[in-house]
């Protein structure tokens, strides 16, 4: 685990919440291009992690390294997209357009005083394109379906082209339809365009078929490692029996 | 019409209470989203003892009352980040401290006279002439800070979480707020008095949260229905010769009922609705 080489590098984190552990001695690394798989049952310390690589919650102990920086002087926000868990969970009568939403996905490409210019319209129409939403962009979000706004969250996180994009159970209410195309723009952004991606997630379907590397966590990082390693795992096979039916064969 | 601009005083009263109540109503879009609605009545209090204290000390009592609401503002901020309090409480204990000044000061210097008066109830066809220069400055100041901070506000308001990991200076531009919310009660106060500042804030924005189907469009709504209740606000109250405080609020009252009303109304447009979902 070299510092270096790796884009973002969590070097034994710790998080207490009100003397409650929620995190013990994180460390790991996400190289370029990586497909990263986050699971592990509810309450196990996923949102949180998250947050701490984010700089949104500071941990207990430990340090976070992004793109060579501290997180707390991070800077380049640009190369970062992040779609929050339950992202659909905002006050519905909120008045922004969808395209108002996506719009904030450009802010951190800006320069005071941040005004929009036309070929800001046309990133935000093409993110828009990739979540097939385009003709709702002048629709209310909060008039959308749960599976719809969450669609609109994951067009903000990729408007402004980032390098690695975390999400957080984002497809959470999203129709198996949806779902699997969604994933499968995923896999191609992660193949053909590099992007690196920190997913969190329930489903062992999507770990099988596009992660490359699978991280478990439970309070402590009990395994971390490639998708061919997480199957092989006597300590996963143990932990999971009886749970998920693991399908570990690509095809 | 011709008549009543005929008044150097009415002149003065329409150009200033136009253009604060448009300023408060925009940035009462913001305050009501962020659901710090009642940060306008908190800061209206405290701006009650600042007041006292400068008519106590002979200073100018504006003036006065706008240093003591900024540093309340950011008190309030303060309060809210390290001590973990709610909003509103934050807003309750920095209100009733101000009220508390406030009135300790008016029995000690043994005047509740009708300066004080007017300052709870508003005295906008009073405004002289000075009052009504430093008020345009203010308010532009404020909209101006708002155009330039645009994407930034509306971002921390909507999800401040993200806007974070955007790179928008959270921590920062919600101190930025707070000044201008001190700013803006403070000038609210000139129009229609401590008791009813925080209506020129929510009133027109709530009004406007009715029907609005986007942040561009509830801004422009907000201001629309504060500019049209202002004017027409003052017009009745110097035809009928009602206080001209009272009635600016009851009509944009009238404002946010008929738009509530209105939002059973408003459908999508046709060809949003005959988009393939
Ligand atoms: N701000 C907070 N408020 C309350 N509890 C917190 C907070 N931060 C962390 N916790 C605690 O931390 C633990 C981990 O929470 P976290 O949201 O990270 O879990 P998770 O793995 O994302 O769960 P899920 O699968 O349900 O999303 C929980 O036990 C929770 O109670
Ligand atoms: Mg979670």
């Amino acid at each position: 685990m070299s510092t270096n080489s790796s884009l973002i590098h969590v070097d034994n984190v710790s998080f207490n919440f009100h003397g409650l552990k929620v995190l013990q001695d994180i460390s790991f690394s996400i190289s370029p291009g990586d497909f990263l798989a986050l699971i592990g049952p509810n309450g196990s310390g996923k949102t949180t992690l998250i947050r701490i690589i984010l700089g949104i919650l500071k941990p207990s102990s430990g340090r976070i390294v992004l793109m060579g920086e501290e997180v707390h002087q991070f800077t380049q926000w640009q190369r970062i997209g992040y779609v929050p868990q339950k992202a659909t969970l905002l006050d519905p009568y909120f008045p922004a357009s969808v395209r108002e939403v996506v719009a904030m996905g450009l802010i951190s490409l800006k320069r005071f005083p941040r005004l929009l210019t036309r070929q800001d319209e046309s990133s935000i129409d093409k993110a828009l394109d990739r979540v097939g939403l385009k003709g709702l962009k002048s629709r209310r979000i909060g008039e959308l379906s749960g599976g719809q706004q969450q669609r609109v969250f994951i067009a903000r996180a990729i408007v402004n082209g980032p390098d690695v994009l975390f999400l957080d159970e984002p497809t959470a209410g999203v129709d198996a339809d949806t779902q699997a195309r969604f994933y499968d723009m995923l896999a191609e952004l992660n193949r053909k365009e590099g992007l690196t991606i920190v997913l969190i997630t329930h489903d062992f379907g999507i770990i099988t078929k596009h992660a490359n590397k699978v991280a478990c966590l439970n309070q402590r990082l009990f395994f971390h490692g490639t998708h061919e390693e997480f199957c092989s795992s006597q300590a996963v096979q143990d932990l999971l029996r009886g749970e998920h039916h693991l399908v570990c064969h690509r095809h | 019409m011709e008549s009543l601009l005929s008044y150097a005083f009415m002149q003065r009263a329409l150009l200033a209470g136009f253009l604060i109540s448009i300023t408060c109503a925009i940035l009462g879009v913001f305050l009501v989203l962020r659901r710090d609605a009642m940060i306008g009545h908190g800061l209206a209090h405290v701006t009650f003892g600042g007041v006292a204290l400068g008519l106590f000390l002979y200073l100018t009592p504006l003036l006065v009352a706008l240093g003591v609401a900024v540093f309340s503002a950011l008190g309030i901020l303060k309060l809210k980040e390290r001590a973990g309090l709610y909003g509103d409480t934050a807003i309750g204990i920095i209100s009733s401290l101000g009220m508390a000044l406030g009135i300790i000061l008016v029995s000690l210097a043994g005047s509740f006279n009708v300066d004080l008066f007017g300052y709870l109830f508003g005295n906008i066809l009073a405004i002289d002439p000075e009052e009504v220069w430093m008020a345009l400055i203010l308010a532009l100041v404020v909209l101006i800070t708002i155009v330039l901070f645009y994407q930034e506000f509306v971002f921390l308001t909507f999800d401040p979480e993200s806007a974070r990991t955007s790179g928008v200076q959270v921590r920062r531009l919600d101190k930025l707020m707070a000044i201008l919310t001190a700013v803006t009660v403070v000038l609210g106060m000139k129009v229609v008095g401590i008791l009813l500042v925080s209506a020129l804030l929510v009133m027109p924005a709530a009004a406007a949260l009715q029907v609005a189907r986007s942040f561009k469009e509830a801004l422009m709504i907000s201001a629309s229905v504060a500019g049209i209740s202002a004017i027409a606000g003052l017009v009745i109250a110097f035809y009928f010769d009602w206080p001209a405080s009272g009635t600016i609020v009851a009509v944009s009252g009238l404002f946010f009922l008929v738009l509530f009303q209105a939002r059973s109304y408003r459908k999508p447009a046709q060809e949003e609705l005959n988009e393939r979902v």
